[in-house]
């Protein structure tokens, strides 16, 4: 077992977990957050994506130990005093989630895109989210959820 | 104002966007056991399990096919379903797909489950496996030898009319495979059973049915249907096969075995496996008629690949066959098909599930037929639609429609488009012999929603604080009933969508339901709960009657503001909230509530799609540049959840055209078991949508609603491929294997230079 120190969404949390324990896991099985969902097992379709400091990862695709020291924020710390943040508001205004499981990944996926490029094209929005599936929406609302959210940002 | 027909956003959205989903795989069950399965990895063997060295590990519970008393799971009792094809839960001495179940491991965590279940040894001894659904009807290697052939089932009728084509001076033949997908829910499935201290068992289950499962596993297990509760909270998409399965039903049953909860969750490359595939419809058809383009006669022939134990599969050959006319009036039709039996994962029924492989086949086969007439394809639809103060209208291929207007929503996607435009655009090409071609295509479809004359449950009920709760027997996997439910029940109540509460997928909340599958929800779903919320209505204007002292008759209910008025006298009224208390006062307040059963015959939504394709003819690379779609299915309760509906389903038919197959290599061993491998495509592999609007309501429900959640995969996978085909005709080709992806068309372009 190994002993890490993780500041998840703004708290730190200290645990003792095993090497090969997989962030996603430690953050749904050992801290309860389990609005991070696992789609797949070969880090294809970003239903785990989280932030590390700031920038989305595929939390299936890191152990939790790599995240040790660091910052993450996954989609349980994105409202601010219970408000929605302006993606996840934007997603619910375009319709762009049926069944939900992808969507926290998604959320997570587009608020780390428009904090490197706040004014996306069609094609780079498509493009940046690339590494996420969903097989509900065929996209198109994700999509205009995001240019949504980044003309209102 | 009425609060149907409004783009309300959906009220459940927040719940998943905060990530507070209640996804079975997020339940907290404290002190669970967690199952692991062992699973073939031979198409076709015999076997011997020796599970010994597991069972060795401290804590770990190992069931293998000798320990389990379950009797044989299926098939279903379709009539003609070949009945010696059923399938052990655990495979004893032959396994005959590449994830048939050999071995049930427990462990106090998955991890521990993982390694226990990798020292269950099993010995292969390997058979012939049979691939190819061709090869299976050869009858050389049999899968089930009792049985005594592969085949399954058959389906349409085996007469054949010699003089079919008499008068037909163009006949095209042609054939086309719809290939085997897989449907791939983005949460994988997860059971948590729970056996109480009556020995009655609580079940979590990830489905879209869950009434049928309840009742599949307190059959199979002996017990009361009400020791059963099934709980299905929150799914993340179903798309027709999250159903009744084997691996929930095992999990039930080790809960009887084991003194704890016991739970599952599969992993992607299990899933891909294990969950049922979708389509594997072969296709030959015939269709003939005359140079001016007036089509006299189809013949189609299916040769369904049922996989290696025939369930739904097997009988959706008999959809095929009824929808086999498309929008079209054919005189003569004949449809003809065989299911049979493979050493592959097993199919059932898939977004569409017998419909697009309908349209696929005569959508196709149109094409052919101008192309060989010389005719304008969108002219010969013309010429040949069903028209539209015809309906009923009864095919030659013996479904009755209810209500359509096939060339209005031809007008309305060719409105759309500057096709014209385009087409000098695509002649300039074709004349430079440019390397990017341009191709239109243009599919024009009907399907049958609620295809089997189902019923649903509904129940309306007023609470104290003058809200509503409906309990239905739908089941949303993301398809947004919680809202659109709510806005039926609101519109003839008068009471606000937030005030309604919506129960669904709990069998001891809601007594009886058939769940979600055929698109059928609405129609008959949100008709059962309008019926009921028009129940409650009713006896709330007695009630208000009394409180108001006055007689029924002279009381009125305004349903858009939710109040109870005495004629003449609009001082005197009573809201909902008013009235309950008064109810609750008077000990009355359970007579509001009222359930219904809604039966109907089945609808037939129908649209026109169009698309633009560029086709590199130097690498065989297809780029869908533009897609149109109209689909209409009756009245709109919702148009934005209406439009989500079209877009997903756009996108599995696009996919089938352009990116999905599940494939296997020549002895069963599956290539296409994980999303690195499987050709899901991502937002970047896709356009926009553009959606227009058309609205044709049915006779057949009060609602006036067809189903949508399937016609736009069912329409848009043909209009692709007649896409790809139009850039490519200048190369005389005129066939690409499905999915028309970069190495099928090189392919199609290399065999037409020989």
């Amino acid at each position: 077992m190994m002993q890490v120190s993780i500041v998840v969404n703004g708290e730190r949390r200290e645990a003792e977990v095993e090497p090969r324990q997989l962030l996603v896991y430690f953050l749904r099985e050992q801290l309860g957050l389990t609005g991070t969902n696992v789609g797949c097992d070969t880090s294809s379709c970003g239903a785990c994506t989280a932030l590390l400091d700031g920038e989305s990862v595929k939390s299936c695709t890191l152990l939790a130990v790599q995240a040790d020291g660091r910052e993450v924020t996954t989609i349980e710390g994105l409202a601010n005093d219970g408000e929605l943040h302006p993606v996840q508001q934007a997603f619910q205004d375009a319709h762009a989630l049926q069944c939900g499981y992808c969507t926290p990944g998604f959320v997570m996926a587009s608020v780390s895109l428009l904090a490197e490029n706040p004014r996306p094209t069609e094609d780079e929005i498509r493009q940046a989210l690339e590494g996420n599936l969903c097989r509900c929406t065929g996209y198109h609302n994700i999509v205009k959820a995001v240019r949504i959210a980044a003309e209102t940002a | 104002m009425s609060v149907l027909g409004n783009r309300v956003v959906r009220r459940e959205d927040p719940r998943f966007l905060r990530g507070e989903g209640t996804y079975v795989e997020n339940n907290v069950v404290p002190d669970a056991l967690h199952l692991t399965f062992v699973r073939s990895v031979f198409a076709h063997a015999k076997v011997s399990v020796d599970a010994s060295a597991a069972r060795d590990l401290p804590g770990v519970h190992v069931f293998t096919g000798a320990d389990v008393d379950l009797p044989p799971f299926g098939p279903p009792p379709f009539p003609g379903l070949n009945q010696e094809m059923s399938r052990l839960p655990v495979a004893r001495d032959v396994v005959r797909f590449v994830g048939d179940v050999v071995a049930i491991v427990l462990a106090d965590s998955r991890a521990a489950s993982v390694d226990a279940a990798e020292l269950v040894f099993v010995d292969y001894d390997p058979l012939p496996a049979v691939v190819a659904p061709a090869d299976a009807l050869k009858d050389e290697v049999l899968l089930f030898p009792a049985a005594g052939t592969n085949v399954a089932a058959r389906a349409g009728s085996p007469e054949h009319d010699e003089n079919l084509f008499d008068g037909c001076d163009v006949v095209v033949k042609g054939r086309l495979v719809s290939q085997r997908m897989a449907p791939s829910p983005l949460e994988p499935r997860s059971a948590i059973v729970q056996r109480g201290e009556d020995g009655g068992l609580t079940a979590w289950l990830t489905t879209q049915t869950p009434h049928g499962d309840a009742g599949l596993i307190s059959g199979m297990l002996g017990l009361d249907p009400a020791q059963v509760r099934v709980i299905s909270p929150d799914v993340g998409g179903g798309f027709g096969a999250k159903m009744a399965s084997i691996e929930e039903l095992l999990v039930a049953w080790v809960a009887t075995k084991v003194d704890r909860p016991v739970r599952w969750t599969e992993s992607r490359s299990e899933n891909m496996v294990a969950l049922h595939h979708g389509r594997g419809l072969e296709i030959d058809f015939t269709l003939g008629g005359t140079s001016e383009g007036q089509i006299l006669a189809y013949r189609v022939e299916f040769l369904q690949d049922t996989g290696a134990y025939p369930g739904l599969s097997a009988f959706l050959p008999n959809l095929t066959a009824l929808m086999a006319s498309g929008v079209y009036a054919i005189p003569r039709i004949e449809a003809e098909g065989a299911s049979v039996v493979t050493n592959t994962t097993p199919l059932t029924a898939f977004r569409g599930a017998g419909r697009p492989e309908a349209s696929q086949a005569i959508e196709r086969a149109v094409d052919a037929f101008a192309a060989e007439a010389g005719l304008d394809p969108v002219e010969v639809r013309r010429r040949n639609l069903i028209a539209s103060d015809v309906f009923p209208y009864t095919t030659a291929s013996h479904a009755t429609y209810d209500s359509g207007d096939y060339e209005a929503a031809l007008d309305l996607v060719l409105g759309a488009v500057d096709v014209a435009e385009l087409r000098v655009e695509q002649a300039r090409r074709r004349a430079e012999r440019s390397p990017t071609q341009l191709g239109i295509g243009v599919s024009t479809y009907v399907e049958i929603t609620n295809g089997v004359d189902e019923a649903e449950f509904g129940e309306v009920e007023i609470t104290e604080e003058g809200g509503a709760i409906l309990r239905s027997g739908s089941m949303s996997t993301g398809q947004g009933h919680e809202t659109t439910f709510a806005q039926i029940v609101s519109a003839s109540l008068g009471i606000p969508i937030d005030s309604i509460e919506f129960v669904k997928g709990d069998t001891a909340l809601v007594p009886r339901g058939t769940g979600t599958y055929g698109s059928k929800s609405t129609q008959i779903g949100g008709t059962a709960a309008r019926l009921a919320a028009e129940g409650v209505a009713e006896r709330a204007k007695e009630l208000a009657a009394d409180f108001l002292e006055v007689s029924p008759d002279d009381v009125v209910f305004d349903a858009a503001g939710g109040r109870f008025q005495v004629v003449g006298a609009p001082q005197r009224s009573l809201a909902w909230s008013e009235l309950a208390a008064q109810a609750k006062d008077a000990g009355t307040l359970a007579e509001l509530r009222v359930a219904e059963e809604f039966q109907s015959v089945p609808t037939f939504p129908f649209g026109a799609h169009l698309a633009v394709v560029e086709v590199d003819v130097e690498t065989g690379k297809v780029e869908l540049q533009r897609f149109v779609a109209v689909d209409d299915a009756g009245t709109i309760v919702n148009p934005l959840v209406l439009e989500g509906q079209i877009h997903g389903g756009v996108a599995t038919g696009v996919s089938q055209a352009l990116f999905e197959v599940f494939r296997y290599d020549a002895d069963g061993t599956p290539l296409t078991t994980t999303f690195a491998a499987y050709a899901f495509p991502s937002a970047a592999d896709l356009p926009a949508w553009e959606t227009v609007e058309s609205e044709t309501p049915t006779p057949v429900n009060p609602l006036g609603a067809k189903g949508v959640g399937e016609s736009g995969t069912i329409g848009a996978t043909p209009a692709v491929h007649n896409a790809v085909l139009d850039a490519l005709a200048p190369y005389g080709v005129t066939h690409v294997d499905l999915p028309a992806n970069g190495e099928n068309v090189w392919r199609a372009l290399e065999e037409a230079k020989q």
